[in-house]
Order: C-alpha cells, then sequence, then structure tokens
C-alpha cells in the first residue's frame, strides 16, 4: 500500500518537475517555475520518507539540518560569484551520487545481490558522479581564482587523461563481469575522482560557460543512473531533465565559440598564445572620459556591450547610472549579450538585471548583428574576443569562424579596457586598431562612473 | 523479468529526455543562469535514494555516506532554489511608473 502511495506522490512530483522548467521559459512565469520546483522536490521527500525499510529518522533529520546550514549562506553570494556557487553545488550533486552508488554496492555484496546489470547501473553511477566530483571542484576554484585559471598544460596530456579514463571504463567491465571483485570498485573510484581533476586542469577561463554547462549535464546523468541503480522513475526523469538542460546549454556554448566539445575539453585553448601576434607596434586612439562622454551625448541609438570585464570589475551599477543619464536624454540605449560572454551561460543577463537594466533592453546576439551599421556609438566594457572582427576574416586566427557582435560597424567604437594585454587567447583585437575606435584606458567601473560624472555634470548646466 | 525492467526504465529515460531537450530549448537565453541553478535543485532528487540509504541503516558504513549524501542534497536543494527566485525576482521590464 505504502509502496503504491509513494508511486503516485513521485508521478505528481513527476509532473510539477516538467512544469517548473516550463514556465522557465519567459521571465514573466520563470518564479511560477521555482515554486512548480519546490513542490515537485517537497513530494518527492515526503513520497520517499514513507518508505517502508526506512528504520530511523535520525540522521536524515541530522542531514537536512546540516543541508539547510550550509545552503541557505550558499545562496546569498553576490551574483558575480554565482559561477563558483554553481559549479560547487555540481560537486555536491556529484558527491551524493557517488557516495550512494559505494553504499549500495556494498550492501548488495554483503547480501549477494549484486547482478551483471546493477553493477552496470552503479559503474555508471560512481563514474560520473566522483569525475563530476572533482570536476567541478577544480572548476568552482579556478573560478574563484583559488586555483590558477590559465590552462595547465603537460607533454601527453591528453594522452595520460584518455588512458585514465580508458583504464577507469575497463576497471567498470571487468567489474560487471565479476561483481565479487569487490577490490576492484575503491580503484575505479579512485580513477574517476583523478580523472575528473585533470580533465580540468588544461581548461581556461573563458572556456567555463561550456564547461559548467557540461558538468550540469554529468550531475543529471549521474542521478539517473542512480534512478537505474534503485529502480526508481522519478530520478531517471528528474535526472534525465537536468541532463539535457545541460546538454543543450553546452551545445549553445559551443556554437558560440565555433568549437566542438572535443575542442574545448582537449584544446587547451588559452595557450595558443602568440602565434601570428606580431609585435608589430600600431597607434590606438586614446580619448579621455570626457570626450567619451561628449560622443555619447551626440548619439541617438547606443550600444553596450558587456564582457566579462564588466563582472570583475563590478561595474554594473555604474553601467544602470549610465544607461539612466543617457534615457534621461531621449537616447536609444540597449544591451548586445554575446552568449559566452562572462563565466557561465547567461551571466551578463543575470548582472545586468541586478542592476535594474530593463530585461527588453538585452539583446541577443543575432537580433543585434544586423542594426549595427544604425548605431552610433557601440561602447565595449570588458569584452574581448567576442568583438574582435578578426573572427569573421583572418583565417590564420585561432578565434577565426567564431560568431561575433559586429560591433566595427558601429559608427563610433568607444572600448573600456584595462591595459592593452590581449584577451584570453592571447589574440590582438583589431577592433583597437580601427579608424573608428577610440580607448578609454582604466577600470571598467571607475571609467564608466568618470563618464556619468561628466553626462551629470553637463546635465546640471542647461 | 530484470530485462524488462530495464527496458521500462529505458522507455521513461528516453521520453523523459526528449521533453527536457523540447522544454529547455524554449527557455529565454535571458534566463540561463536561473535555469542552470534551477536545474541544480532539480538534479539534487538524488536525496531520493541518498534518504533511503541513511534511514534503512543496515551498516554504519552505508548510514555515514548516506547521510552525506543527504546533506549534498539538502545543500542544492535549498541554496538553488533559494538564488535561482533571487535572481529571476531581479528580472523587470522597464517600470511604468512616471
Amino acid at each position: 500500500m505504502i509502496a503504491q502511495t509513494t508511486q503516485v506522490i513521485y508521478l505528481i512530483s513527476t509532473a510539477f518537475f516538467i512544469l517548473s522548467l516550463k514556465w522557465m521559459s519567459h521571465p514573466h512565469t520563470a518564479r511560477r517555475g521555482v515554486f512548480a520546483g519546490i513542490a515537485a522536490m517537497g513530494a518527492a521527500i515526503a513520497g520517499t520518507l514513507l518508505h517502508p525499510g526506512i528504520e530511523s529518522f535520525t540522521w536524515i533529520m541530522v542531514a537536512f539540518v546540516l543541508g539547510s546550514i550550509i545552503g541557505v549562506p550558499l545562496s546569498w553570494v553576490p551574483l558575480t560569484a554565482v559561477p563558483q556557487r554553481t559549479a560547487l553545488s555540481h560537486a555536491f550533486g556529484g558527491l551524493a551520487a557517488g557516495l550512494v552508488g559505494i553504499a549500495e554496492y556494498f550492501l548488495w555484496y554483503q547480501e549477494g545481490e549484486l547482478s551483471s546489470f546493477r553493477v552496470g547501473a552503479l559503474v555508471a553511477e560512481v563514474i560520473l558522479g566522483f569525475v563530476t566530483f572533482t570536476g567541478s571542484l577544480m572548476a568552482a576554484g579556478k573560478l574563484q581564482e583559488i586555483l590558477p585559471a590559465r590552462p595547465i598544460i603537460y607533454r601527453n596530456q591528453n594522452l595520460l587523461n584518455l588512458s585514465l579514463f580508458a583504464i577507469a571504463i575497463v576497471v567498470g567491465i571487468i567489474l560487471i563481469a565479476s561483481p565479487e571483485k569487490w577490490y576492484l570498485f575503491p580503484i575505479m573510484v579512485g580513477l574517476s575522482l583523478l580523472f575528473g581533476v585533470l580533465l580540468i586542469l588544461p581548461i581556461g577561463g573563458a572556456d567555463m560557460p561550456t564547461v559548467i554547462s557540461l558538468l550540469n549535464s554529468y550531475a543529471g546523468l549521474s542521478a539517473v543512473a542512480m534512478g537505474f541503480v534503485l529502480e526508481n522513475k522519478l530520478l531517471i526523469t528528474a535526472g534525465a531533465l537536468d541532463g539535457s538542460s545541460g546538454l543543450i546549454l553546452s551545445i549553445i556554448m559551443c556554437r558560440a565559440m565555433n568549437r566542438s566539445f572535443t575542442n574545448v575539453l582537449f584544446g587547451a585553448f588559452g595557450q595558443v598564445q602568440a602565434k601570428g601576434a606580431v609585435a608589430e607596434q600600431r597607434a590606438v586612439k586614446s580619448a579621455t572620459a570626457e570626450d567619451g562622454a561628449q560622443i555619447l551625448e551626440a548619439a541617438n541609438l547606443v550600444v553596450i556591450v558587456p564582457g566579462y570585464g564588466m563582472a570583475v570589475a563590478q561595474a554594473q551599477h555604474r553601467v544602470h547610472d549610465l544607461y539612466e543619464q543617457l534615457t534621461k536624454r531621449g537616447i536609444d540605449v540597449r544591451f548586445a549579450i554575446h552568449p559566452v560572454a562572462g563565466r557561465m551561460p547567461g551571466h551578463m543577463n543575470v548582472l545586468l538585471a541586478e542592476a535594474e537594466i530593463p530585461y527588453e533592453k538585452l539583446v541577443e546576439m543575432d537580433s543585434i548583428n544586423p542594426d549595427f551599421p544604425q548605431v552610433d556609438v557601440a561602447l565595449v566594457i570588458g569584452a574581448n574576443d567576442v568583438v574582435n572582427p578578426a573572427a569573421r576574416h583572418d583565417k590564420a586566427s585561432p578565434i577565426y569562424g567564431m560568431p561575433i557582435l559586429d560591433v566595427d560597424r558601429a559608427k563610433t567604437v568607444l572600448a573600456i579596457k584595462r591595459s592593452m594585454n590581449p584577451g584570453f587567447a592571447g589574440i590582438e583585437n583589431e577592433l583597437y586598431y580601427s579608424d573608428n575606435t577610440l580607448m578609454l584606458f582604466g577600470d571598467a567601473k571607475n571609467v564608466v562612473g568618470d563618464l556619468v560624472k561628466h553626462l551629470s555634470g553637463e546635465a546640471s548646466m542647461h | 523479468m530484470e530485462t524488462l525492467d530495464f527496458i521500462s526504465m529505458a522507455f521513461v529515460f528516453m521520453l523523459a529526455t526528449f521533453i527536457g531537450l523540447e522544454v529547455i530549448r524554449n527557455v529565454s537565453r535571458l534566463l540561463h543562469t536561473p535555469l542552470m541553478s534551477l536545474t541544480n535543485a532539480i538534479s539534487a532528487i538524488a536525496v531520493v535514494g541518498s534518504i533511503i540509504i541513511a534511514g534503512e541503516q543496515k551498516t554504519t558504513f552505508s548510514t555515514i555516506l548516506g547521510t552525506i549524501a543527504v546533506a549534498a542534497s539538502v545543500t542544492n536543494i535549498v541554496s538553488g532554489f533559494l538564488i535561482t527566485d533571487r535572481m529571476l525576482k531581479m528580472f523587470k521590464k522597464k517600470e511604468t511608473r512616471q
């Protein structure tokens, strides 16, 4: 009886999970999506607590309290730190799946109930879970800059990584064939943990949006595998929803960089340094904030292009002040969002929403690109490779073929940059040498602040 | 018997993946960051398996692992839903007040 009640509750829970994601399609209904998700999760937990095999609730309660104590402060992080928080929670997800996998294996081992099918699902769960665990910890460390964000590479790295992964798979297959060889299980766990670390070592900061999405997918798939282990369809469904979400996001990110999964994972992109970047000293034109303010004031249509530099400088609130100053004068201000701007999918949108920029002003790359010839001023704030025209025509450039924002087609480009150091790919950005580009050197937050000061100073004189 | 179970679970997996791909494809790009923190919370559905292991208390070893797994999952559930809602509250249309 109880089992049936639980199944019915799980069925309802599944429906709410699907609705939750469906309502995320639009900002208008998105909060309803969160409530549907909470309802679904609440139902899932309630249904599980009815499980007849549960002997004692003590440790479950302890874990709930502990989880809430850690979880609540984790939700207060500043929005610039959301990528590392996300990576950290992928790590928790992977850890949970992996630990449950270990526990199940040894329980069934003792009870003599290991079948090849069960072990097969367990192998998938444990490998996915632990690779996600250490891989996400590494990603979080790099994003938080506890670890160096630059790719770390060494000779035969890909060969070593792939052989390590292959060995883990072979160990898994031996276990499936002979489930009683219990000593192989910890070996497989160890190999997965190590592989997770090595997989993320060669990945640079700018590839994080793809990697985070991929790890999101793995966390979901490890829940699916757990579902196969426990013969639980709710786990399979919810895990599959999560897995497909991560998959779609990673595909979008890869397309936005014109690269393949293999290239992101094994390409060690940030290392292709200085190749072809001949130190040809070309002149850039720089301008003061006062000049910049005057140019902006004379415009009818301004497009602001934010990049990771805006997040690093925490400049989003100043950008909002600038937006206010310009709109007050009747200037049309829009924001051009490149899909891989920032360190995770949608990163710029969240930062600008936090700074109270209305979301209908945030325009996707494909919609805004045809408009650039009509744009009077394109203001680039801390974005670099996503606005490099070399991606369109320079076949020798490592970023050739990557879709970019066509800011160089605007009448005037103002680019805020700390120095002339090239971006993550180590490539010179020819945008900065273009005739219609003026550089505003300095910290993004200060420069935008100065622009606002000049604009508001002017306003008081009228 | 076991093969039949496997096939029916594989059906569920396949259908859920297709539903997931269709539903997620329609999510506005504006909301990709909140989407990811929401799916973070959803993938903490692993709490179901963790609760059973922690509650059955078959061995000390399994109870310890289960308890850690429940704590990790609950962390994701709590922080995932809270931060998603916090972010979504920020997405506003242009104010109509004037």
